[in-house]
């Protein structure tokens, strides 16, 4: 009863004359704020002679899939989609993998030095990825890794910010878990797996979209490093694609729209997590 | 790149004498800085209309979100037909208020204000969402006393919002500049760093140096100059952030 009246208060306060003139003006701010984003999709949709048109036209008619056949015939765009999903898994699934072993030790294990260890680690943060580049670009000439997947998955299969963000979190697990697990038998890879990592599924869940998320999106050192267009990544291929000198806007924002659907997607599903692991874990310039 | 020969600091001594590498840290500022007090300002004061209960509140969120999880390159592309001369879209808009079309990223003198609108663009959501944990921190009765006590909204925000605020807001605008000095992605994408040099910012001109022209020795003086001002704006992040660090 009480619950229901709570509620028809709330409605009511949701409902009133100010808080609806806000709603106006911030659903139409919100929708200024994807305008780019609808823009892109319309686009992809209209046939050349809609898309200079007078007045703007923002719902193509006819749809015609002239731009997407376009696509396809003049780019591999699956084998890019393909590319990126290998290096972006790769890297997620590494990444989360080897920060959580260090982070466990890091956490738990008291050893000589850890602590010296550790700030080394941090320190590391501190150096922007961008002036790592020709380092590293001279790295893997000596290795003669350029233009393969592991130019792109090697570099990224650990960082120093995965490692501290896990071990701050596994730290305030209690220590009495591990301790009766070690008492059933349990050695330390089990009590990391078993234990520890499943309680840290917030945390894990956050950095697995980050880390997804910005190796999707990475551009830089992909374009360094690969040469080939069968290795290129989404991100890479479109960059090429949209350089030529003539401009066929209805082929290009076709090609966008092909490569932000994945991320779309995961966002549209897991919105909340999405923005919380961004919160969290903070963003790449 | 066998005959590798030690030059002391000449390449350091070449960069520091070069007034094309002081031009690119000059308009890099001046992008970061503009860009940042965009974003620190406009996203607290979203963040503060969203912290209130009202329909739509949902669709806000994820609307002003969804600029920063597309690619910068696909970001690029968008704003660089939109920004089309003089059929643009963003042009049209600009007609719709009366505003005559400009040439944006193809003229010098826009350009640099084309990539500052691009970036406070897309990333003012973040912002907004981390102001907004930091408003939804705030203890309730520190309002309920002020209220008691007779205070208007405006000094509620002056003197309770702002000042426990303060941490987000370094935190913001350390992190927002180390950032926007990186900028690369969307310059590749947009301008290639002209016209004549206007977005020459300091890590494509790295690039262009490394990679177009193979002056490797020369980008990596200039990437360690680079690495000295970042290393300084960390250092300050890590001294009044310790705690939003953490999340």
């Amino acid at each position: 009863m009480s619950g229901q009246e709570g509620l028809r208060v709330k409605i009511s306060k949701k409902l009133n004359p100010v808080n609806l003139i806000f709603s106006f003006v911030f659903i139409t701010l919100g929708v200024v704020m994807i305008v780019p984003a609808l823009w892109m999709v319309s686009t992809s949709f209209k046939s050349e002679g809609q898309i200079w048109a007078n007045p703007i036209v923002w719902i193509p008619k006819p749809f015609t899939m002239v731009n997407f056949q376009n696509v396809f015939s003049t780019i591999p765009i699956f084998r890019y989609l393909l590319n990126s999903l290998i290096v972006a898994v790769s890297i997620t699934v590494l990444q989360l993998f080897f920060s959580s072993l260090a982070a466990y030790g890091f956490a738990r294990i008291r050893f000589k030095g850890s602590t010296v260890l550790f700030s080394l680690f941090l320190g590391t943060m501190m150096i922007p990825q961008n002036i790592l580049i020709i380092p590293l670009y001279r790295i893997m000439v000596a290795m003669h890794l350029l233009n393969t997947y592991f130019s792109l998955i090697l570099p990224n299969m650990v960082t120093a910010f995965s490692i501290f963000l896990l071990r701050q979190f596994f730290y305030g697990i209690p220590k009495e878990l591990d301790e009766a697990a070690v008492l059933d038998g349990c050695n330390r890879i089990r009590i990391l797996f078993r234990i520890i990592m499943p309680l840290s599924l917030p945390v894990l869940s956050a950095l697995t979209i980050f880390i997804f998320m910005n190796s999707w999106n990475d551009f830089m050192w992909p374009l360094i490093s690969i040469s080939s267009d069968s290795m290129r990544t989404m991100q890479v291929g479109l960059a090429y694609f949209s350089q030529g000198n003539t401009t066929f806007w209805g082929p290009y924002m076709g090609a966008a729209t092909i490569a932000t659907i994945p991320i779309l997607i995961v966002f549209l599903v897991a919105q909340k997590k999405f923005i919380q692991g961004i919160a969290m874990s903070g963003i790449k310039g | 790149m066998n005959n590798l020969v030690y030059c002391g600091l000449k390449n350091y001594l070449s960069a520091l004498n070069n007034s094309e590498f002081w031009h690119s840290i000059e308009i890099t500022l001046v992008f970061s800085v503009i860009v940042v007090a965009f974003h620190v300002t406009i996203g607290l004061m979203l963040a503060l209309v969203v912290n209130r209960r009202f329909v739509g509140r949902t669709f806000i969120r994820a609307a002003f979100f969804i600029p920063v999880i597309m690619s910068t390159v696909v970001v690029g592309e968008i704003w660089r037909f939109m920004y089309s001369n003089p059929d643009g879209l963003f042009n049209k808009m600009l007609g719709l208020f009366g505003i005559a079309a400009q040439p944006w990223i193809q003229s010098e003198k826009h350009a640099l204000v084309a990539m500052i609108i691009v970036t406070v663009w897309r990333y003012v959501g973040y912002h907004m969402v981390i102001y907004l944990a930091a408003l939804q921190d705030i203890p309730v009765d520190l309002y309920e006393n002020a209220e008691l006590a007779g205070a208007n909204a405006w000094y509620k925000f002056r003197c309770i919002t702002l000042p426990l605020l303060s941490n987000t807001t370094w935190f913001l605008i350390i992190i927002s500049i180390i950032n926007t000095s990186q900028v690369f992605d969307q310059i590749y994408v947009m301008t290639q760093g002209g016209p004549f040099n206007s977005t020459n910012v300091i890590v494509y001109y790295i690039y262009n140096q490394a990679f177009r022209l193979y002056n490797l020795g020369y980008a990596s003086a200039v990437a360690w100059l680079m690495f000295v001002i970042i290393f300084a704006l960390t250092v300050l992040q890590l001294r009044f952030s310790r705690k939003d660090q953490l999340a």
